[in-house]
């Protein structure tokens, strides 16, 4: 058990550390730097959707959760609201449907 | 409002929403047969969701440490990828030692606040963002790994979508002010839709492909200010 967990964190941790601690000059191309730019945006839309709509097993309260939240998100919402606003979407949803 | 206290603000809705997340976890871990100090402790030294519950599931299958170690490289590589984002936004002060403090505290929550806050990022306000997700993460599997049952089924499906609202709360504003975010955006939401439903294609894998291939393809659709 200790050698799995062992493994598991060093090889998270040396993919986090080994880039944030090398990499300290700036990168010149500009593609390159726009291309960083958009990964992270990326990376949570492929992890939101489909993701969200099925995360509650009720695909109806998942959408409609997911519906609140861009609308929040839309006008600017913080956060917390924009959170606390899609899970209370999901609960009362799941009442429902 | 000193960086560490803003940090601290900013990381509430991440803790809260890692305190749902992780206690999902803390039930699955208990139940694929660890303890639950060993579900905290993977938890604060491994600090990802889709690694862990992936991890776990590895553990219980009896998997060999190099699957392990395959399948962590395989869904975390992303944060190499921010991890070289965010070395781009530091400030001065971020020297080795706390870049080797707060390298660890890269996830896709925590690296998307100190990428947007406005000029370099300081250790302080990582920090303040990392001590909140890190309770929230730490304390929630605690929790789901102790009394997880107690709740009803309806409770913790409505507390799990509220990641994917800030989720979706980090990526609009930017999507509404430049088209080409936006684009890059949908582009990853639609690959990854159509990713998923490969049979030979894991849901971490269909993510970092998503993206990647939406990110690259946006860089050759949009043109830079100064190119040509």
């Amino acid at each position: 058990m200790a050698a799995y967990m062992i493994v598991m964190a060093g090889v998270t941790y040396l993919i986090r550390v080994i880039p944030f601690t090398l990499f300290r000059k700036e990168i010149k191309s500009e593609r390159l730097r726009r291309f960083l730019d958009y990964i992270p945006y990326a990376v949570l839309s492929a992890m939101t959707f489909p993701a969200m709509a099925e995360s509650t097993g009720n695909p109806v309260s998942g959408a409609a959760a997911a519906l609140i939240a861009l609308i929040l998100a839309f006008f600017e919402q913080p956060l917390i609201i924009v959170a606390f606003a899609a899970s209370a979407a999901a609960y009362v949803t799941n009442l429902f449907f | 409002m000193n960086y560490f206290a803003k940090g601290l603000k900013n990381g509430i809705p991440i803790g809260l929403g890692y305190f749902a997340v992780a206690f999902s976890f803390g039930i699955m871990a208990v139940r694929a047969g660890l303890g639950a100090d060993e579900a905290v402790l993977i938890s604060l030294t491994n600090l990802t969701s889709a690694g862990q519950a992936a991890g776990v599931d590895v553990i219980s299958e009896h998997g060999s440490l190099a699957e392990m170690a395959l399948v962590q490289f395989v869904i975390n590589i992303r944060y190499a990828l921010m991890a070289i984002s965010l070395s781009q936004k530091t400030a001065e002060s971020f020297t080795v030692p706390c870049r080797l403090l707060g390298a660890h505290f890269i996830t896709d929550e925590i690296f998307a606040v100190c990428y947007s806050v406005e000029g370099k990022l300081v250790p302080r306000f990582m920090y303040g963002v990392a001590a909140v997700a890190v309770s929230g993460w730490t304390l929630g599997t605690l929790f789901g790994a102790t009394m997880g049952q107690v709740l009803p089924s309806d409770i913790t499906a409505a507390l799990g979508v509220m990641l994917y609202g800030m989720f979706i709360a980090i990526i609009i504003p930017p999507s509404k002010k430049k088209r080409d975010v936006l684009f890059s955006v949908v582009l990853a939401a639609v690959l990854n839709i159509i990713l998923r439903k490969l049979p030979f294609v894991s849901s971490g894998l269909s993510v970092i492909l998503s993206a990647v291939l939406s990110a690259g393809v946006t860089v050759f659709v949009f043109k830079g200010e100064g190119e040509k």
